[in-house]
């Protein structure tokens, strides 16, 4: 079900619900992943993983598995010594495969290339390795211990592309610091009116991309090749070249669909490893994770947090002070950007008289954490929210006019010096509130809850992207954005479509190849519509410009008087099909034409200050609780997809469905646990639950509001992150309005109902000081 | 190659007989995807829980991730590549480009294999609950379902009478 205020507009492929043009391929099975592919000569890959949590690696013997027939190359770290064997998107912290520590259970020590997995996986069993052990330390608390040993040493190095201005030395394990310190926050606290504070709790959790991180490598004189199921291709260029000290031009990388990605194949994961092998095999290796190996490849970080709010007697939000710990496992990966992204969501999109954050980025002896769907305001809207709400309760408002009266306004500044507000927030609230039915009656045990935070979007705005046009008048778009789901090249053909005045299924439109296909930062943080989507733009347009000169010399006018339509150029009745176009500029059946578009940080703006835009994350809910057992039923749940033109409206309700049952599995049920030991305690599908049909809400709602105020192709902006964060922030108001305050998620049935049943509020975050 | 005890199967596939020699641990879903390049069945969770492995044998599904490749011998086994080119296909096909249910596609073949074996014993529900239990036994992380439970509900109108 949905709803759409709408601009007026004159586009015909653009704003309309076209077929995804991969879908038929998919369904059928024909639209090869990476595990589908191989190339000749191929070999199959095993990793050979830590069993414990943090030791120094005192021997590792390979004899017994270098002589198992079948076997071509046993990898290790030593393999690796005429290399910098460093990388880490944010830190240069991680070793491709363990030198002499191992940092968590299920790091790469060795790796064995054979000729099929089976026995690859028989000569991983002969490989020797002994351990001493260090002490571990699995957990926040642990890792934050003043006496707790470091689990890096020495100088801290900067990623290749961490964005994050000059790093600092690590405190202990703390690898990153992002602090906001704005106004006198002490003194609101010492005065308020209101104060509410209290401990909050976010689990690690795993993003589940039906399809495991997977690669295939080689090494040859030419440099290397791969064919991998990587969100972000030129990043994972860039680190692969540095790695094996080649140029970037000498590494190419094919990027077929993705079975899923949702930030857990952003920057670089098993690429080195699958390159070393092939290194030392001298052919092609395939390297497959298991969903175990996945697991402790990349996960959300878990957050231990507190925060306090100050409010006015009328319901003003005066001051927030937050401090909150991030647990980036063994290796900080893109833990520091998502440290700093939590900063910024914590004071959420409220005018405030003072902010103070304190956001630490922490090693621990798990798996390493990095990117996934909506990082950091995931983390900080359900704690932030649930203050407002509190504050709400406290001053006798409801949930919609405590934030008509506190949320920012169009054009506000959001954060010193960033991209002012540019979505209409309150507007936004109001629609999920009524889909959910805020402030009719209800019954005992039912919750109503909304929330609204914002998301910087984008990330770096630099993309690039090609439009070609052969000779016979066909057309594909060169623009690297990765397909993982999301409908990406559907979109881009729309937006290509447009410009030139033909139907978008006549576009094609392949993966990145990164020896071909234009430059494109990445594929996450909303971006590709709005940036490279931007960039194709232009690049179709450059293309319509030379086509337009063509014809203009052919009708003898002025190229302002002739008209794109009609699968040509239009000058009164006189039509130019674009293959008679090609036909008189280059005199005969050949030729091609290239439009090339670019978008770099210009101007003053979306593509200056940062973020390119502001997502929004608003969405509201209705629970339904059963008293007796603590169990959740979610009856009603809304979104709003506040995308400033939606290109393909189906596709952008698609976004928010799959965002909003992956809330509500890391508001309810999701969880990694990580014994004492590190070792993971549910690292299958059978112990880590990942929502299923059972648990679609009764009824989902998606808003989609065109305000046209994108600085994307066609005032769009991008969608699909926003409502995993502000879901699980919906559901938490949601079960306070029926009673039931929660400071630690997932909200289990055991969690509810320890809530409900406690003789006394449970709820030792609200206190009042008047 | 580690030792292993090997046996020889008689099946059919996706309508024609085949004989091979596979070992008694082999998977099933390997030897699809391996041995007859047949890879539409993914490999996701391994322990029955997704239903990306989905493949009909003798008509039923069965998540080939954990059966035996050597307990197909004597029967009839089916894989989204059997079943996309018969013409009975198009109502599947339709519904779920219709529905846009189709992001990522790595559930799709099982999510259709599912429905199918359902449908073609008449027993594919219509209703809302029906449905959703249906299909609780394949996971898709992409679409949030609603976009499935719609399609295959439009699916066991069009080839149900
Ligand atoms: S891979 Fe077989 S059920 Fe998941
Ligand atoms: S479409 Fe991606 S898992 Fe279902």
């Amino acid at each position: 079900m949905s709803s759409t205020t709408t601009v007026s507009t004159t586009t015909t492929q653009v704003g309309s619900s076209l077929r995804r043009s991969d879908a038929r391929a998919k369904l059928r099975g024909d639209a090869e992943f990476v595990g589908d592919m191989r190339v000749p000569d191929m070999l199959h890959a095993k990793v050979l993983r830590s069993p414990v949590g943090h030791a120094t690696i005192s021997r590792i013997d390979t004899s017994l598995a270098e002589g198992l027939p079948g076997v071509v190359a046993v990898v290790t770290g030593a393999d690796l010594d005429d290399l910098d064997p460093y990388f880490g998107h944010a830190i240069k912290d991680r070793p491709v495969l363990a030198l002499d520590r191992v940092r968590f259970v299920g790091e790469p020590v060795a790796a064995v290339a054979a000729v099929d997995e089976a026995t690859a996986a028989a000569a991983v069993n002969l490989i020797e390795v002994d351990y001493e052990p260090l002490p571990v330390l699995a957990s926040l608390p642990a890792a934050l211990d003043p006496e707790a040993v470091p689990i890096h040493e020495g100088p801290q190095r900067p990623g290749l592309f961490h964005g994050l201005g000059t790093l600092p030395d690590r405190e202990g394990n703390v690898c990153y610091r992002y602090r906001i310190d704005r106004g006198q926050a002490e003194d609101i606290f010492a005065s308020a009116d209101v104060v509410v504070e209290g401990e909050y709790v976010f689990p690690a959790v795993y993003q589940y991309s039906m399809e495991t991180h997977s690669v295939i490598a080689s090494y040859d004189h030419r440099g290397v090749e791969l064919w991998a199921n990587c969100q972000h291709p030129f990043l994972v260029r860039a680190e692969v070249a540095a790695l094996f000290d080649l140029p970037p031009s000498r590494v190419r990388i094919h990027v077929p669909y993705l079975g899923g990605g949702f930030g857990s194949k952003s920057y670089t994961k098993m690429e080195p490893i699958a390159v070393a092998m092939a290194r030392k095999a001298g052919r092609p290796v395939k390297l497959i994770n298991r969903v175990d190996e996945s697991m402790v490849t990349t996960r959300r970080h878990g957050m231990q947090a507190r925060m306090r709010t100050a409010a006015s007697a009328d319901g003003r939000l005066l001051a927030r002070e937050v401090q909150l710990s991030l647990d980036t496992g063994a290796y900080a990966d893109n833990g520091p950007r998502v440290t700093a992204t939590a900063g910024d969501a914590a004071p959420g999109p409220y005018r405030w008289e003072a902010v103070e954050v304190d956001a630490e980025c922490v090693y621990t002896n798990t798996g390493p954490a990095g990117s996934y769907r909506a990082f950091g305001a995931t983390h900080l809207q359900w704690i932030g929210e649930s203050q407002v709400d509190e504050v709400a309760r406290r001053t006798g408002l409801d949930p919609v006019e405590i934030r008509r009266k506190n949320l920012l306004e169009p054009g506000e500044e959001v954060r010193p010096g960033g991209k002012p507000l540019d979505a209409d927030l309150i507007g936004d609230v109001e629609k999920v509130a009524e889909a959910v039915g805020v402030g009719d009656p209800k019954g005992e045990y039912t919750g109503r809850g909304v929330s609204v935070g914002l998301l910087a979007a984008g990330a770096h705005p630099v993309s690039t992207a090609a439009v070609r046009m052969e000779a016979t008048g066909e057309v594909s778009a060169l623009v690297s954005s990765t397909e993982m789901g999301q409908g990406t090249r559907t979109v881009m053909a729309q937006i290509a479509a447009e410009i030139l005045g033909i139907p978008a299924g006549e576009i094609a439109v392949e993966g990145a190849d990164t020896a071909y296909s234009p430059y494109d930062r990445s594929t996450g943080a909303s971006r590709s519509t709005t940036v490279a989507g931007l960039a194709l733009m232009r690049a179709a347009q450059d293309l319509l410009d030379q086509l337009l000169e063509t014809a203009a010399a052919h009708f003898d006018v002025g190229r302002e008087l002739i008209e794109v339509g009609d699968g040509g150029l239009r000058y009164g009745s006189d039509v130019l099909s674009y293959p008679d176009v090609m036909v008189k500029r280059f005199g005969f059946v050949g030729g091609e034409l290239v439009g090339r578009g670019e978008v770099r940080p210009e101007g003053t703006g979306s593509y200056a200050e940062g973020p390119v835009f502001w997502e929004v994350c608003v969405a509201g809910v209705e629970v339904s609780v059963d008293p007796g057992t603590g169990e959740v039923r979610i009856t009603k749940s809304a979104s709003v997809a506040d995308v400033g033109r939606a290109i393909n409206p189906q596709l952008v309700e698609r976004q928010d469905e799959g965002g909003t049952l992956q809330g509500l599995g890391n508001a309810l049920f999701e969880e990694m646990i990580f014994f004492e030991d590190g070792l993971p305690g549910n690292d299958t599908l059978l112990e880590y639950r990942v929502p299923t049909t059972e648990d679609l809400p009764e009824q989902l709602t998606c808003v989609i509001v065109e305000n046209a105020d994108g600085p994307g192709p066609f005032g769009s902006k991008g969608c699909g992150e926003g409502v995993l964060a502000a879901i699980p922030a919906a559901v938490t108001n949601a079960l306070a309005d029926a009673g039931i305050h929660i400071n630690e998620l997932p909200a289990t049935p055991e969690r509810v109902w320890r809530a409900l049943h406690a003789s006394k509020p449970t709820d030792t975050s609200t206190e009042e000081t008047a | 190659m580690p030792e292993n005890t090997t046996t020889r199967i008689e099946a059919e596939v996706n309508g024609a007989p085949i004989s091979a020699e596979v070992e008694a641990s082999t998977l099933l879903l390997d030897f699809l995807r391996e041995e007859l390049l047949l890879t539409g069945a993914k490999r996701s969770c391994e322990v029955q829980v997704c239903g990306s492995c989905t493949v009909l044998v003798d008509g039923g599904p069965v998540s080939s991730c954990c059966y035996l490749a050597a307990d197909i011998d004597g029967r009839s086994v089916v894989t989204i590549e059997g079943v996309r080119d018969e013409p009975g296909f198009e109502p599947y096909e339709r519904a779920f480009i219709d529905h846009a249910a189709v992001q990522c596609g790595f559930c799709i073949p099982g999510m259709i294999l599912t429905t199918k074996s359902l449908a073609d014993e008449g027993e594919l529900p219509r209703d809302e609950e029906g449905l959703r239990d249906a299909l609780s036994g394949n996971v898709c992380r992409c679409t949030g379902y609603r976009a499935i439970i719609d399609a295959v509900g439009d699916i066991a109108k069009a080839v149900q009478r």
